[in-house]
């Protein structure tokens, strides 16, 4: 495991996943940027930071497009190149995909990345539209197909060919309740039980209510730098040495596979190839659990286990803190919180954290590799990292 | 086989509102395209013709939505699924009336032309669906 840092990371934020009511989703980024600048007291952001990405999914929510500018403006950035990154839920994974060829080119040696989304506000039954709309529209919304329908085809195929059941689904809640009940940012800070999950009311045969992520507001953000300038702002920098970003069709329906992420398989074989890691090398992961079995998926997509054994390798126990290899720490998009726009740079958060000895009592001992995985729509895009600490 | 009308998703559904099931056969390569496209993502030829494609196929997978957008709400809990045809093509729709415990991965279905809604605005497709 020696892979060459692309970018670093000095400073990251984020802001209480929850409710937060009467904030506008730039009113909630400020937050985030807060944290980051109060974390880096070497780094100027007005003269330093010299380009913005901000992962944004949605002007459905809050009937406001634009919102690199938007987000810039509020964090006192103004000035800058601030765009906004659209890849669905994989938004601000997109963005920070764009953030590093920013920094690799040599246009910006210093870069904000971050993500927003704004969605309490609305009723279940708008969120179900706006969230469809990163699916397929002639075929799969047109015919009343919702993202929880995608995903629960996808698990339906998988329980009818490797026998992965309901229950297997369960325990990622069960996991990410209890990792969430340690993360003092997530959405949801309480432990739910097996049998709560399984009683919970059906979305979408066989995901019920406690298999999907939560409708939450936040905001997160990271700043990179070259590996080089690093030193300059901080001495406990965590590196990123494995990027990689892939889509497919963006209808399901078109795929060779419905028990498989294409985009996932691609974007890890080119991540682990950059950063020279096998998964073992992993010490924590943060995946895209937009769905409990979106996360079995994950496991047997990155190679945490063969195909067909998401199931098992939940059951086991490995992917819960003191396990071999602690998946979603945070809380995952299940426990902590989905705001769509902000997922991706919300995981690279939560390495940042992991990787640096900061994250309290979900610390995992000596963790020095971890990997995000960061889906949009119903697999279309999906973006791998993989860090690295100094330490 | 007619082929001028383009090979659009549009047109798509303008053939389903005849009861006709159609393709786009790409001349170069021979690539089925099922929604039809204008461009082969095989060999980027621009050369189709329409081929008819039989609407008997297999449930390869489904789902009952309980949740669903506001339009589709007052049909709720409703099955969908994705349906084999044959050359390897693949198609989403409703399977109206059945339940969970009715639908069986491989059991066959028929696509059934539905009707357009009578709307003026854009889109004007048909909704069609799937019976056994």
């Amino acid at each position: 495991m020696n892979g060459k840092p692309l970018v670093s990371i000095v400073s990251a934020g984020m802001s209480k996943f929850g409710k937060h009511e009467g904030l506008l989703a730039r009113e909630i980024f400020s937050e985030a940027a807060k944290e980051a600048f109060s974390r880096c007291p070497k780094l100027d952001p007005k003269n330093d930071i010299k380009a913005i990405f901000i992962g944004h999914m949605g002007e459905a929510y809050e009937h406001q497009g634009h919102m690199g500018p938007a987000v810039a403006d509020w964090a006192g950035l103004t000035g800058i190149p601030a765009t906004r990154t659209e890849a669905a839920c994989a938004s601000s994974g997109a963005a920070l995909r764009t953030g590093i060829y920013a920094v690799m080119s040599g246009l910006a040696d210093v870069v904000l990345v971050g993500g927003v989304e704004k969605m309490t506000h609305r009723t279940t039954v708008e969120v179900t539209e706006y969230l469809a709309m990163a699916s397929d529209y002639p075929f799969e919304q047109w015919h009343g197909i919702t993202f929880p329908g995608l995903f629960a085809m996808m698990a339906t195929a998988h329980m009818h060919a490797y026998g992965t059941t309901q229950e297997q689904m369960a325990l990622v809640a069960v996991k990410n309740h209890y990792h969430g009940s340690l993360n003092p940012k997530a959405h949801m800070q309480k432990e739910i039980t097996l049998e709560a999950v399984m009683a919970s009311r059906p979305v979408a045969w066989p995901l019920k209510l406690c298999d999907c992520s939560l409708i939450t507001d936040g905001a997160s953000c990271i700043i990179l730098t070259k590996p080089e300038f690093a030193s300059k702002y901080t001495d406990m920098p965590v590196h990123i040495i494995g990027s990689g970003q892939a889509s497919d069709t963006i209808g399901l329906y078109e795929r060779k596979s419905l028990t498989s992420l294409n985009a996932t398989r691609l974007a890890a074989k080119t991540a682990y190839k950059m950063a020279n890691t096998k998964t073992h090398d992993m010490d924590v992961a943060e995946v895209h659990d937009c769905f409990t079995f979106a996360e079995l998926m994950a496991y047997e997509d990155l190679d945490f286990c063969p195909v067909g054994e998401g199931g098992k390798l939940v059951e086991s126990g490995e992917t819960r803190l003191g396990g071999r290899l602690p998946i979603n720490t945070s809380g995952g998009l299940k426990a902590k919180g989905h705001p769509v726009g902000a997922t991706g740079t919300a995981q690279a958060y939560e390495i940042y954290l992991q990787l640096t000895g900061q994250a309290g009592k979900r610390q995992v001992k000596d963790a020095q590799v971890g990997l995000t995985h960061n889906v949009g729509g119903s697999g279309a895009t999906a973006a791998v990292h993989i860090y690295r600490s100094d330490q | 086989m007619s082929t001028k009308e383009p090979f659009t998703i549009e047109q798509f559904y303008k053939f389903l509102q005849q009861q006709k099931l159609m393709a786009g056969k790409c001349l170069k390569c021979g690539k089925i395209h099922l929604p039809p496209r204008p461009l082969c993502d095989n060999c980027f030829s621009q050369e189709f013709e329409w081929v008819s494609v039989s609407g008997r196929g297999k449930l390869l997978t489904y789902t009952v939505i309980h949740v669903a957008p506001q339009q589709f709400q007052a049909l709720t809990p409703y099955a969908v699924g994705i349906v084999q045809l044959e050359n390897d093509l693949k198609i989403p729709g409703m399977i109206p009336g059945l339940t969970q415990e009715q639908l069986k991965i491989g059991m066959e279905l028929t696509l059934d032309f539905g009707s357009c809604s009578s709307t003026l605005q854009w889109p004007h497709w048909t909704r069609y669906c799937f019976k056994p």
